[in-house]
C-alpha cells in the first residue's frame, strides 16, 4: 500500500540508479578533465597540506580541498582553516597525519 | 559572383559527433538533415566516416552512389558529381564517404576546401563524424562552424562526450557546441533508473539543444532507408531544427515533476509506462 501513496504524491526512488551514475561521472569527470588520477590528486592534497602546516598551524580535521568544476573549467578549492592564538599554545601540528588540536 | 559570395556569409557548417559510437550520430545527421530540408533549407550532408559508411544507408541512397568523397579529394570528379540527391526532399543532397579507404585518404584541411565550396550552393553543411577522437573526428570538425554533440543518458557515453567537448575547447576556431541527447526513455527517468536531461546538461554544462525520445521508429526508417519526420522521435528533430534556424522553440521533454491529477489518472489506469510521456505537459 506505500507503493499506492507514494505514487499519489509522486514521491520518486531516491537512491534511483541515476543519482549513482550522476555523482560516479562527476567524480570521474574532475580527474578525467584535470588529467590527474585520484591518486595524484590525493597526493597533492597531502603536499599541499604538509606546506602550509610547515608555516602556519592549521585545523587538520576542517580541511576541504576539491577539483570542481565551474561550468567547464577546473578549480582547485581549498578550504583550510587556521587555528585561533588560544589554540596555538597547543602543540603545533606537522603533518597532515596528525591528531586535532583542539583537543589539547 | 555576388549571389554566390552572399550565400558565402549565410551557410553554416555543423559537424555532428560523439567520442562513442552506437549513440545514433547518423540517425542524428540523417533526421537533422530532413528536417532542415523540410523546412525549406538547402542541405547537403557528408558522411565523414571512411570505411564504415552508412549515411547513404540510413538515407536510402546506396543503390545510387557513383562517385564519393575521396574521389572528389583526388580530383577523380568534381564536387556535384559526387551529390546525390534525395528522392523525397529534393533540397537535401548527400556526398557519400568511400567505403573501401580508411581516414588517412583525407586531410583536414582538404575537408574545408570541400566545405568552403559547398558554402556557395547550400544554407547547411551536416558533416556525420565518426566515432573516436582520431583522424576521423579532426576532419570532420575541422570545417564547423558549430558542432552538435550526440550523447546517450548513460555513463559511458556522457564520458567521452565530456572527453569530445574538452577537445573541441582546444581547436584553433574553438566552434560553439551544443548538446543533444539522444534517445531518452521518459519512463526510466521517471523511476529515477536513468539520468534526465537536466542531469546530463548539468554534468557537461554544455547548452542543450534537444532531447530525442526512445522511438522504434527510427529503426523502422532505418530499414527503410526513409527519415520519419511525423514521429515523437521526428518531432523532436524538427524542434532541434527550429532551433538551430534561431527559432525559441521551449523544451517540452518531461521534467521530474508531474501535476497532481496526471498521477491521480494514472494511478487508476495503469503504472504509467505510457510510451508518449516525453512530450507530456
Amino acid at each position: 500500500m506505500s507503493s499506492f501513496w507514494e505514487r499519489l504524491l509522486g514521491r520518486r526512488n531516491q537512491v534511483g540508479s541515476s543519482s549513482v551514475a550522476k555523482q560516479r561521472l562527476q567524480l570521474v569527470l574532475v580527474s578525467d578533465r584535470s588529467e590527474l588520477s585520484p591518486e595524484i590528486i590525493q597526493r597533492m592534497k597531502d603536499e599541499i597540506i604538509a606546506v602550509i602546516s610547515k608555516y602556519v598551524p592549521i585545523a587538520h580535521d576542517k580541511v576541504e580541498i576539491n577539483l570542481e568544476q565551474r561550468q567547464r573549467d577546473n578549480w582547485l578549492v581549498a578550504d583550510i582553516p587556521l587555528l585561533r592564538n588560544t589554540q596555538r599554545n597547543a602543540p603545533v601540528q606537522s603533518s597532515a597525519e596528525s591528531s586535532t588540536p583542539e583537543d589539547a | 559572383m555576388v549571389q554566390a559570395r552572399l550565400r558565402q556569409t549565410a551557410s553554416r557548417v555543423i559537424t555532428i559527433t560523439s567520442g562513442k559510437g552506437g549513440v545514433g550520430k547518423t540517425t542524428v545527421t540523417a533526421n537533422l538533415s530532413a528536417a532542415l530540408a523540410r523546412l525549406g533549407k538547402r542541405v547537403v550532408c557528408i558522411d565523414a566516416d571512411i570505411g564504415l559508411r552508412n549515411l547513404d544507408l540510413i538515407l536510402g541512397v546506396e543503390d545510387r552512389i557513383v562517385n564519393h568523397i575521396v574521389d572528389v579529394v583526388e580530383g577523380r570528379c568534381q564536387l556535384a558529381q559526387a551529390l546525390i540527391r534525395h528522392r523525397a526532399y529534393p533540397e537535401l543532397y548527400i556526398l557519400p564517404a568511400a567505403q573501401n579507404r580508411d581516414k588517412t585518404a583525407v586531410s583536414p584541411a582538404q575537408m574545408i576546401r570541400i566545405a568552403d565550396e559547398l558554402r556557395l550552393q547550400f544554407d547547411f553543411i551536416l558533416i556525420d563524424s565518426p566515432a573516436g577522437i582520431e583522424r576521423g573526428f579532426k576532419n570532420a570538425v575541422a570545417p564547423a562552424d558549430e558542432v552538435l554533440i550526440v550523447t546517450n543518458p548513460e555513463v559511458s557515453a556522457v564520458r567521452d562526450a565530456d572527453r569530445i567537448i574538452g577537445m573541441i575547447e582546444l581547436l584553433e576556431k574553438r566552434p560553439p557546441s551544443r548538446l543533444i541527447i539522444n534517445r531518452v526513455k521518459a519512463e526510466m527517468v521517471k523511476r529515477g533508473e536513468m539520468l534526465s536531461a537536466e542531469d546530463v546538461t548539468d554534468i557537461l554544462s554544455i547548452e542543450l539543444i534537444g532531447v530525442v525520445p526512445e522511438d522504434e521508429t527510427v529503426l523502422i526508417a532505418g530499414n527503410r532507408g526513409m527519415p520519419e519526420l511525423n514521429s515523437r522521435s521526428g518531432h523532436a528533430f524538427m524542434e532541434i531544427a527550429r532551433r538551430l534556424l534561431g527559432e525559441n522553440v521551449p523544451h517540452t521533454y518531461h521534467n521530474a515533476s508531474q501535476g497532481f491529477f496526471k498521477r491521480l489518472t494514472r494511478l487508476f489506469t495503469g503504472s504509467g509506462t505510457r510510451q508518449g510521456s516525453v512530450f507530456d505537459e
